[in-house]
């Protein structure tokens, strides 16, 4: 008797709920952007607390070429993706392999300025309340440039062993949705560091 | 049709050798296999979280008592209530959330089946890596072991020179994993209840229990989020020499008590509103009515995330604020009290003029009922700051929330295991070890907690070791450890009861409850796929429809 199901009645097919790639997607960047919250409110609660130097006014230079680098990406990766649904496959690849670049050209950009720091400046982690803000927040971004970076050439390397098609789409939609988080949270941190907190 | 007579596989009835039932497990992805596990799990972590407690009262039995050391009480009460908190109640709650969310808005699995084995492991591995300080927290040259700075871990009594060794790492990258094996968790529930409902099963319709997860899920990913983001800090400042926290260089204190309150207090939340979704289930079946009021249960249940993203504070009074924000939140903290008893008044109405059942799961619904009520109403006596100054760190601030957590979500909890143990297993619990359980938990319970309240009143602070003879606290706090006593056997009652009818107990059937929901129309346990075809809904009570076409509720809708 327990081993038959209760017979219920069967589904129609005209049924339609969101794509579950997407709905996660958005609930990671929610969970992310609670994360990237706690630590910028750090950041301002704590700019000018630092007993010593150096202060941001001293020694931070504000990166407008690899800031205009990695917002435009969000612009390659939006129509690589529009390409890929149109089927032109190989303006999709070029078009998310020049993302890859400029995203590339952004962590070069970080990397340059946090050896300038450390080597110029002597500004660590541990120097000062700055420090510890700075290379926190703007090291959390990176990090997560870092796994975006990653997940594109995984992208790119299927894309150019001929396996991405308009049929996955919806799946690199999803990915360039994260991409563009990563670069929307680039303009709070850009904001707080580089303009109020100096 | 789906009508088909269905026969259920027992893989394991088959002879199957014991390594290929492991390995099954170990590898698995089901939803309901993962629920298991997690149940599994967190009732492990129950009887070690009940181990220390018993200890924390044995030690405060009597004054001036040395039955362990301070040093051991403190690692005592720390890794009581990290356990009972992160590894008994939200991989419990969790669990049942894997079991029935799916079963309930007729799925075959959740959203990511994979991921959610992943968050599975991950919790896991969190549980044995908080444990395994008690060997690797420089326990071999025995300079600390455990963690001991208290499950609030307050700066600087976590920072490297107060807490050397590696406990406080221990405890603070066990937190991290299971963080974020829940966030993963929560993703997965939000996107099986958006994307993955039947056909027919508009948000109108869908299960009170759906309902009340989805709200849950959301809350984990804004509040478990910022407990991660001050985890990262807080080795920050201990592995690479950074300040957050540190006061010497100028860091806050008070950041990382407002960091670990943002995830605090809604927390409080994450654990009871599964718990209002056992009761919603429950109470109307048993009351033999719908429940009352859906539209404004549920639009009190997101009322309820909302507010209570903004009450943490309340935690701080006794910091000093100023003035401003502890008037904020005194108000926000009683606001909750709104929706939350306009949840009370909806379970009471739902009660009111049923045939109610007093059958071991609705026991403990009322039970929950009256005690979650009691914890409220201490929750808005310490919710006025000028109140709570006087009583802030005493144990009247443990008896309240022991109140809430114990009498409320626990007696909650105890009724789902009744109610859905007969799906899960197949076999009914026993009711007279059921009611067995119910009576003797329900006197240890106000034995040792309503008792509490009183030395709390009379000074007693909470996290000492010990104290001195003749302060009026001595018989009281005896009492409670009586009390302690009788909760751990009733909880051995329960266990033997899970044991027993597991072998013994009555079959069970599709549908022992007579009740209305769609995890009742397969067989228990119920098949992997679930549903042998995705069946299609038209009211809130599917399986009423099917059992009553002359008067369906469609027609009402």
């Amino acid at each position: 008797m327990s081993t038959i199901a209760t017979p219920l009645p069967e589904g129609p097919l005209a049924w339609k709920l969101p794509y579950g790639g997407k709905v996660g997607m958005a609930c990671l960047i929610i969970a992310e952007s609670a994360i990237f919250t706690i630590f910028v409110v750090a950041y301002l609660f704590y700019i000018g607390k630092s007993l010593s130097g150096p202060t941001p006014r001293e020694v931070l230079e504000t990166p407008i070429f690899y800031t205009i680098c990695l917002l435009s990406s969000s612009l390659t990766v939006h129509f690589a993706g529009k390409f890929l649904e149109r089927g032109s496959r190989a303006a999709f690849l070029v078009l998310w392999l020049l993302t890859i670049v400029l995203g590339g050209l952004f962590l070069y950009g970080t990397g340059q300025e946090w050896h300038r720091l450390i080597y110029e400046h002597g500004l660590t982690i541990s120097t000062n309340l700055f420090g510890t803000t700075y290379y926190s927040l703007v090291g959390l971004h990176a990090f997560h440039v870092t796994a975006g970076l990653t997940m594109l050439t995984i992208v790119l390397v299927f894309g150019l062993a001929g396996r991405v098609g308009p049929e996955q789409s919806a799946r690199v939609d999803v990915l360039s949705l994260y991409w563009h988080f990563v670069d929307a949270v680039w303009v709070v941190v850009f904001s707080v560091v580089y303009v109020l907190g100096r | 049709m789906s009508s088909d007579a269905l026969v259920i596989q027992t893989g394991e009835a088959a002879g199957q050798p014991w390594v290929a039932t492991l390995h099954e497990w170990v590898t698995t992805v089901d939803h309901k296999r993962l629920g298991v596990l997690y149940i599994l799990y967190a009732l492990f972590f129950l009887v070690i979280g009940g181990i220390e407690a018993t200890i924390i009262r044995i030690q405060l039995m009597h004054p001036h008592n040395d039955f362990v050391s301070p040093q051991v009480f403190n690692r005592m009460f720390t890794m009581h209530g990290t356990t009972m908190i992160f590894f008994v109640a939200m991989p419990i709650l969790f669990g049942f959330g894997n079991y029935l969310v799916p079963l309930m808005i007729g799925a075959r699995d959740m959203a990511f089946p994979r991921l959610n084995a992943f968050s599975f492991w991950l919790t896991a591995f969190g549980g044995l890596l908080l444990y395994f300080s008690l060997l690797g927290g420089n326990g071999l040259y025995g300079a600390g072991n455990a963690p001991d700075v208290g499950w609030w871990a307050y700066a600087p009594l976590a920072s490297r020179a107060f807490s050397p060794g590696h406990s406080s790492d221990y405890w603070t990258i066990a937190l991290l994993a299971s963080g974020f094996g829940s966030i993963a968790t929560a993703i997965n529930i939000i996107v099986t209840i958006v994307s993955m409902r039947c056909p027919g099963m508009t948000l109108s319709r869908m299960p009170l229990l759906a309902w009340m997860n989805l709200v849950m899920s959301g809350m984990v990913l804004l509040a478990i989020s910022p407990l991660s983001a001050a985890q990262l800090m807080l080795l920050v400042d201990r592995y690479l020499g950074g300040h957050f926290f540190d006061t010497q260089a100028g860091g806050s204190a008070t950041l990382w008590m407002h960091f670990f309150w943002i995830f605090g207090h809604p927390e409080v939340y994450v654990l009871i509103i599964p718990c209002f979704a056992f009761a919603s289930e429950i109470i109307p079946v048993f009351s033999r009515k719908p429940i009352f009021g859906y539209p404004v249960m549920v639009g009190a249940t997101v009322c309820i995330a909302f507010v209570s993203m903004s009450v943490w504070a309340h935690h701080m009074f006794t910091i000093g604020m100023s003035s401003y924000a502890n008037s904020f939140f005194t108000i926000t903290t009683m606001a909750v009290g709104v929706p939350t008893g306009i949840k009370i008044f909806n379970w009471l109405g739902t009660m009111w003029g049923g045939k109610i059942q007093f059958r071991t799961p609705m026991l403990f619904c009322v039970g929950f009922l009256f005690q979650f009520l009691i914890a409220g109403l201490t929750g808005i006596m310490l919710a006025s700051s000028p109140f709570d100054w006087q009583l802030g760190g005493s144990y009247f601030v443990v008896a309240h929330f022991h109140y809430v957590i114990v009498g409320g979500i626990l007696f909650a909890l105890f009724g789902a295991f009744y109610y859905w143990y007969p799906k899960i297993t197949g076999r009914m619990l026993s009711e007279g070890l059921g009611k067995l359980h119910f009576w003797l938990f329900l006197i240890g319970f106000h034995l040792t907690f309503d008792l509490m309240h009183i030395p709390g009143l009379l000074g007693m602070p909470r996290r000492i070791y010990t104290y001195e003879p003749g302060r009026g606290w001595d018989t009281l706090n005896f009492l409670v450890t009586i009390g302690a006593f009788v909760q751990g056997i009733a909880t051995l009652v329960f266990v033997a009861n899970l044991v027993i009818s597991y072998f013994k107990g009555k079959k069970a059937g599709n549908d022992p409850w007579d009740a209305w929901t769609l995890e009742w129309s397969v067989s228990s346990p119920p098949p992997e796929y679930n549903f042998a075809s995705i069946p299609r809904v038209s009211s809130r009570r599917p399986l009423w429809d099917l059992k009553h076409p002359e008067d369906p509720d469609s027609r009402y809708e």
